[in-house]
């Protein structure tokens, strides 16, 4: 375990400064995401989406994060492959009913303390969908959600901003 | 020689073979020719329709409760070069029985469940008893299409999950069992995959999907245009513009509304524009599923920059909303004329300097050639479309083959592979966006003056519309018949995907679990629009 340490500690850090490349919004936001999740996240934010049955929309948008514009890595967010990783959990809706016990689930294999976001204007209140026999509408019909997204879909900046103000939120509890 | 000229023949040989089928003009559903059979003879229509050499497209119902008859309508709508045929038949309500199109057709059999589960049709012969749409969410013995299902339906305060669906098993020594999902390891839609394997090998893959089944038929239902529209825009976000247009193909053909040129051209763009995006973003995504970074993110630096001018042309980053019934929402500033042909000009070569670099790495080869391969005539009996056809020499493309305006004024290649692996599917995407290329450009440069939308006018009660429109994924069907006040009684899209999803079944064969993410990427079915 030292001898990681110290490896971890003589090379440093290597990665190379953030390019101006686009609008300063994004910087900005990013910058400030940043800041929050090394504050309260030990300078990682680890997410684990779940479309809860959206229609694919909000998912190529909160992929899009990850291209090199948007580049979320850079401030610390990385989205994870299991629950049990993460500090948060992105929802996309509407909660379809045949999805219903897979997010009850995928929620309780979060551990605490979690931030649940829900993105997107049916993650939000149902969106096009709404209620129905095969919809329970909004994330937070289902579980407790601390924050959502708007937006159909949230464009990468709105999601980037929603994320921001989600961990912005849980630090003023504190 | 008009479609309709084709299809003479079959009709008397249907009649040569004893059945009872009675051709009727419907000029909603045109280019389609609708023809009446007798319950009885639907299973004999399927194995003729089979040895005349068409292709099953679609299949869907309705609960004709308000016209008095007591009747469950279902039709089959089959397609051979070009010429589309709908049929339609009626079966009583109390004892909805008829024969199936599965033993013929095996792209028929998820279809007809679908039928089964939602409309309580029971397909007498078919080979697969199984649910397949319906999970827990609603009782065995309730069918939400039925109209006197509310659509609220009856749930209960929480919905279990769906444990007790019987996957075929494998049996033998060191045969083990991987389910995956609904819930994925990536940013992707929800499903489950049941995957038998031996070692590394696949030996039997079997989908479960209906996870994101939200409704949509049902909740299309009582809305005005303008509402099915929208609604239409969200069966699959992937395909926003393909499925909205065809839905308002599918209305205006209803309404009999003459739509202006240049929204029709606006709409080609939009879903030229679409297609690209799509193309080249899902080929970055199979970069990143054999772990070739450069790649992936080369390609997905491609498609932002793509969208953004998307976004400041249309006014949306996938142009949701930019079609709407009788025209498109905006116009397009004339600007974006001339910057539209140079940006598809400057995509076009950077495409070409990162294909050259990628098609001079042995690894990257050695990870698509030969992995996934779709069988041509495994592709021919399921009735696959779009670029998982092609890839497997199903030589079809609506634009070309059943051609709508603005294609029919349009010259462009259709890219066609015989050897269905990844590579060839990626291979067809690449000349397909290339395609596009040409036709954004045509486009731009033959883009009529005029008008960009026609006034809505409610179609008579009973009116009855058919889409068909080459979305990126292939073929979307869509269905639209009107009720009362221009409320829609019946709407069913059809996504590509229902043709493609029973493919990555048959492609995984043999191949090794590791390879299942490009394998999968490589068909890249949508899940909500086949759940509906």
């Amino acid at each position: 375990m030292l001898r990681i340490l110290g490896k971890i500690q003589r090379i440093g850090i290597v990665t190379e400064p953030l390019p101006n490349l686009d609008e300063p919004a994004l910087t900005e936001i990013g910058e400030q995401l940043k800041a929050h999740i090394g504050e309260l996240f030990g300078g990682s934010l680890a997410i684990r989406e779940v479309d809860a049955g959206s229609c694919n929309g909000c998912e190529l948008e909160i992929n899009a994060l990850g291209n090199p514009y948007y580049s979320i890595e850079r401030f610390g967010v990385h989205f994870v492959a299991s629950p049990r990783h993460a500090d948060m959990l992105l929802v996309t809706g509407p909660v379809s009913r045949h999805m219903e016990a897979a997010l009850r689930r995928t929620y309780d294999a979060t551990p605490e303390p979690r931030l649940v976001i829900a993105a997107g204007e049916c993650g939000a209140n149902g969106g096009e969908f709404g209620t129905s026999y095969a919809s329970c509408g909004a994330v937070s019909n289902v579980i407790p959600v601390d924050g959502v997204i708007r937006g159909c879909p949230p464009t990468p900046l709105a999601l980037m901003r929603g994320i921001l103000e989600a961990i912005g939120r849980r630090s003023s509890i504190r | 020689m008009t479609p309709r000229d084709q299809l003479a023949p079959f009709l008397r040989r249907l009649a040569d073979a004893g059945l009872h089928v009675e051709a009727q003009a419907s000029p909603g559903l045109a280019p389609a020719q609708l023809i009446l059979v007798q319950a009885g003879d639907w299973g004999r229509l399927g194995v003729e329709a089979k040895a005349w050499g068409c292709r099953w497209v679609a299949g869907w119902g309705e609960d004709m409760g308000d016209d008095g008859s007591a009747s469950v309508r279902v039709h089959a709508c089959f397609e051979k070069a070009g010429a589309y045929l709908l049929a339609r038949t009626a079966v009583s309500r109390a004892a909805p029985v008829l024969p199936s199109h599965a033993a013929a057709y095996p792209g028929a059999d998820r279809p007809e469940r679908h039928i089964r589960d939602m409309l309580g049709v029971a397909f007498s012969d078919h080979p697969d008893a199984r649910r397949w749409t319906r999970h827990q969410a609603w009782k065995e013995t309730e069918f939400p299409l039925r109209r006197d299902f509310p659509v609220a339906g009856r749930p209960q305060a929480q919905t279990p999950a769906d444990h007790q669906y019987h996957f075929l098993l494998a049996q033998g020594s060191g045969v083990y069992e991987i389910p995956v999902g609904p819930v994925h390891a990536g940013i992707i839609e929800p499903g489950h995959f049941r995957f038998q394997a031996v070692g590394e090998t696949v030996l039997k893959l079997e989908e479960r999907l209906g996870y994101t089944h939200k409704g949509i038929e049902k909740i299309a239902e009582g809305r005005d245009a303008e509402s099915l529209a929208r609604l239409a825009g969200r069966v699959s976000g992937d395909s926003t513009v393909a499925h909205t247009w065809a839905a308002c193909m599918a209305m205006e053909k209803a309404a009999g509304l003459e739509v202006p040129p240049r929204a029709l051209w606006l709409r080609a763009l939009m879903c030229e524009r679409e297609r690209v995006a799509n193309h080249v973003g899902d080929i970055g995504a199979m970069l990143n599923d054999i772990a070739f970074a450069f790649g992936s993110y080369q390609f997905a630096r491609l498609r932002e920059e793509w969208q953004r001018v998307s976004r400041e042309a249309f006014a949306h980053r996938f142009m949701m909303d930019g079609i709407v019934p009788g025209g498109v929402a905006a116009d397009l500033d004339a600007r974006f004329v001339a910057t539209m042909h140079d940006e598809a000009e400057a995509l076009r070569k950077q495409i070409g300097r990162l294909m050259a670099i990628i098609n001079d790495l042995p690894s990257v080869a050695d990870r698509v050639r030969g992995t996934g391969v779709l069988k041509p005539e495994y592709a021919k009996a399921l009735g696959c479309v779009g670029y998982v056809g092609r890839a497997s020499g199903m030589d079809f493309d609506v634009r070309r083959d059943a051609p709508y305006p603005p294609y029919d004024q349009l010259k462009f290649k259709v890219p066609l592979h015989h050897f269905g692996d990844v590579n060839a599917r990626a291979r067809t995407r690449l000349e397909e966006a290339a395609a596009s290329f040409d036709l954004i450009e045509a486009l731009l440069a033959g883009l009529p003056a005029g008008p960009i939308r026609a006034g809505w006018t409610h179609p008579a009660a009973g009116a009855e519309g058919l889409g068909l429109i080459e979305g990126w994924r292939g073929e979307i069907l869509s269905f639209v018949r009107f009720g009362a006040d221009g409320r829609v009684a019946r709407f069913f899209p059809r996504d590509p995907s229902w043709t493609t999803w029973p493919t990555l079944e048959l492609l995984i064969h043999d191949n090794i679990v590791p390879d299942f993410p490009v394998c999968n990427k490589s068909v890249n079915g949508s899940y909500s629009g086949h759940d509906l």
